[in-house]
């Protein structure tokens, strides 16, 4: 052990010198550091590591494991390990978007989903609407699920709820056993699998054929570039405070402040030279289809109690409010009666709902509900017409 | 957490009997924003005249001891600046481990995003892997695509030369909300899962040769994440060529935060967020594209024909204003600066134009420096406010001459459900009452 107090400074002075004179020999600084200078880092990888990483399964099979699985089988993983989060045949929105549904069975003849042209009455595109190669599907599953225990299906596993994802779009029968053998005569059956393109110039590099040209330009008009300017669409005032209070989502100095939004906003002005005209954006715009993304726009028409009650009774609403009368919360007559005069009732009941509350009407807290902004702003909209019949 | 040393906070200075007065009593400018937004009534607009108490009276701070060195071990921002977080948007997703956190860009000055409150986009949840056991294996999609498969270490990855380079990450869904029409308030929420950091990392070119890679069959480049979603993405090799493509390790001068892919994650400059795969544990480079679940089934883009778009990876020129923005309230009228982010994975910027009346006409807005290849630029305007109505609009330009479209050019070709890769110009409509909204015109 050597410390540094010890040492007189004419002797650090030589070691100093002396460490200068001998690092242009030990080393080859300002050399470019080719692979040959590089060498020593990092080391060969061996075939058992190769093997326990390299799991990916290529669109031509390449790196799929033998195995085989059968659609009963995958139905039995399916429902101890999948259902819950996807619902029994696939189609639960709850937590993650639908896998199975919106197959015609000519799709499958002639390799594209109808149901993804403008215009068709599909809520939401499903997995199997968007796939078009099966070895996707099937890494997907090896990969990363059970969404909280990727990594634990055996290979066999895999094949077999890979088949009845495939049952439940009527792609396979239902005595169907998919193995690496018959794979590619499945493949050759997925509904959308001449459903993508790579014409398009959003890939760096020419490896894809595609486009060296983008699709969309804009105009570099300076002056008078329009001659009317319409807003066509805007938040409605029930969702101002939709994303919580925007006072508190800007910084308190400066020139500008958020917007206190647990208040109705006043005084914003007739907006003479910008009309408003909502109407201008057709429904078929405004029904984004979604799958990361949730589409917060709510209907503000009637609703009325006959529409409202499946949502009421999925929610399990109905268990803690009667309709007329107090169950361990208020009725939804109490309720509807103490907001009526309200002019953010609908924001605010909506938001009650998702947030949860205690004190307002005793001491029994209600949870936070799992509606989602549109659903809990129509039992808000419902509550604030008076329960319409 | 207020000191006794901090007064009401502004909301509290009126009370709703005294807003009621105001609103009665002064129909203009003022009892507007007072009303719009009670935070706007700071004692600078109802003080009364005479001395600011805040110079006579000398504070605290003025005449007592302040708090010694390393108070706080790791720096925090100021008390003051809580609002300004990482949020998500309520109902866009259900569970915590499968969403997004959008960056408050209200708030954010010049073009580095603070690690922070850099945005997050998890689907699997996120981790802070030990570091001393996180290994990267480069392996080939056959025998022959590499001299020899291998393994490294931090401890040598962080060993080879290195290179710190400034880019931004957006995901390719940002400002997917607002395809068909305007959904959400904020900019945090339209355009927040944006971010922008300096990124230290070794060439992915660099470890490629290094294991003797065949660059004449290896035309694709996969890249695989550690954690439980084991994100996939096929690399474009045209950047891994041209040594764009980094394994990062460095963000911001520090490490990576967990959050963004704690020890080493892939940073593929102007391609959207999700090739940057975090956690990163394998590279294959392979002779054929993927076709992993997310350029499949996910990050697909649909077109009106019904086909979707595949590996649709170039975040394309955009721009956005970032204050005044969408829930904000200018406090007066007069002079303001209008402020915002340009930026394009094609290149740099050339030039930003801005319009205060929904796009009639436009402005050069001036260009601050520095301004670098597949980074964010800021731009900055001024903007004298008389009061009325007012639409702002931002439009960008880069380098290759892509011009940033008006919604109407965009939804022509594409129409409104692509979900991913929106980069329309923003409407911000400006009220009487110095509220603005989000709008699309």
């Amino acid at each position: 052990m050597c410390r540094f107090e010890g040492l007189n400074s004419r002797l650090l002075t030589l070691m100093a010198l002396c460490m200068a004179a001998a690092l242009p020999a030990a080393g080859a600084m300002g050399a470019e550091p080719g692979q040959k200078a590089l060498s020593g880092i990092g080391r060969t990888a061996t075939s058992a590591e190769v093997k326990a990483w390299d799991i990916d399964v290529r669109p031509d099979f390449k790196g799929l494991p033998p195995g085989r699985g059968s659609v009963r089988q995958g139905e039995v993983l399916w429902e101890a390990q999948c259902a819950s989060c996807h619902g029994s045949f696939g189609e639960s929105s709850h937590v993650f978007t639908p896998l199975a549904g919106g197959i015609s069975p000519q799709d499958i003849k002639a390799g594209r989903v109808e149901g993804l042209l403008p215009g068709s009455n599909q809520p939401q595109r499903t997995t199997l609407m968007k796939l078009s190669s099966l070895s996707t599907l099937w890494d997907y599953i090896n990969r990363a699920m059970p969404w909280n225990a990727p990594k634990t299906l055996s290979a066999d596993d895999v094949y077999a709820v890979t088949a009845y994802i495939l049952n439940l779009n009527n792609v396979l029968p239902a005595d169907f056993t998919l193995s690496e053998r018959n794979i590619r005569e499945v493949q050759a059956m997925l509904p959308n699998r001449n459903g993508l393109t790579t014409v398009h110039a959003m890939w760096p590099g020419k490896e894809l054929g595609g486009t060296s040209r983008p699709d969309v330009q804009g105009s570099a008009c300076m002056n008078n570039c329009q001659t009317e300017v319409v807003v066509k669409s805007s938040l409605p005032d029930y969702a101002r405070n939709a994303h919580g209070n925007l006072a508190e989502q800007s910084r308190r100095l400066g020139p500008v402040r958020g917007a206190d939004t647990t208040r109705a906003a006043s005084g914003f002005g007739v907006v003479s030279h910008f009309e408003e005209n909502r109407s201008a954006v057709p429904e078929s715009v405004a029904q984004v289809a979604t799958e990361n993304i949730a589409d917060s726009k709510a209907s503000s028409a009637t609703v009325s109690t006959a529409a409202i009650s499946p949502l009421l009774q999925k929610n399990a609403c109905v268990a803690c409010h009667g309709m007329d009368s107090k169950l361990i919360g208020p009725s939804f007559r109490d309720i509807a009666d103490k907001y009526k005069g309200r002019t953010d009732a609908v924001s605010y009941l909506s938001g009650k709902i998702r947030s949860g509350g205690q004190g307002v009407w005793g001491a029994v807290a209600m949870p936070a509900q799992s509606l989602n902004q549109e659903e809990s702003a129509q039992v808000a909209q419902w509550l604030v017409q008076g329960m319409r019949k | 957490m207020h000191s006794r040393f901090i007064q009401r906070a502004p909301e509290n200075f009126l009370s709703s009997q005294q807003l009621q007065d105001v609103r009665a009593g002064r129909r203009g400018f003022l009892a507007g924003a007072l009303i719009a937004a009670t935070a706007a009534a700071t004692a600078g607009k109802v003080r009364a005249q005479g001395d600011d108490p805040n110079i006579v009276n000398l504070p605290i701070h003025s005449k007592s001891l302040g708090q010694p060195v390393a108070a706080r071990a790791y720096g925090m921002p100021s008390e003051w600046e809580k609002n300004l977080q990482r949020r998500e948007s309520p109902g866009l997703t259900r569970v915590g481990q499968a969403s997004v956190s959008f960056c408050p860009l209200q708030g954010l000055f010049g073009i580095i995003t603070p690690s922070g409150l850099h945005f997050e986009r998890h689907h699997q949840g996120w981790w802070d892997i030990d570091p001393s056991k996180h290994r990267l294996m480069v392996n080939g999609s056959d025998d022959t695509m590499l001299k020899r498969a291998m393994v490294f270490t931090m401890d040598d990855l962080m060993r080879l030369p290195n290179v710190s380079r400034m880019h931004f990450i957006e995901c390719g869904a940002n400002t997917g909300m607002e395809w068909g029409n305007s959904a959400v308030p904020t900019v945090q929420y339209t355009h927040g899962m944006l971010s922008c950091s300096e990124f230290t990392g070794v060439p992915l070119r660099t470890v490629l040769e290094l294991c003797g890679a065949d660059l004449k069959r290896g035309k694709f480049v996969l890249a695989e994440g550690a954690d439980g979603s084991g994100m996939t993405r096929t690399i474009p090799m045209s950047l891994v060529m041209s040594g764009e493509v980094l394994l990062a390790y460095g963000q911001n001068g520090e490490m990576l935060r967990p959050e963004n892919g704690y020890p080493l994650r892939l940073v593929v400059p102007g391609v959207q967020g999700v090739s940057w795969v975090k956690y990163l544990r394998r590279i294959e480079l392979g002779d054929m594209p993927y076709g992993t679940k997310d350029e499949t089934i996910h990050y697909v883009d649909l077109l009106p024909s019904g086909l979707h778009r595949q590996y649709t990876s170039i975040q394309e020129i955009k721009s956005v204003i970032t204050s005044p923005s969408g829930g904000q309230v200018l406090l007066d009228k007069g002079f303001h600066t209008i402020t915002g982010l340009a930026w394009s994975g094609r290149g740099k910027i050339k030039r930003v134009d801005v319009s205060v009346d929904g796009g009639r006409n436009w402005k050069a807005a001036r260009l601050e420096g520095p301004v670098l290849d597949k980074c964010l630029s800021r731009f900055n305007a001024d903007f004298v406010w008389d009061g009325k109505p007012a639409i702002f609009q931002s439009r960008a330009v880069d380098e290759t001459g892509q011009i940033q479209p008006a919604y109407a050019a965009l939804r022509e070709v594409r129409a409104s459900r692509s979900i991913y890769h929106n980069n329309a110009i923003q409407s911000w409509l400006l009220g009487e009452n110095g509220e603005v909204k989000n709008v699309q015109v």
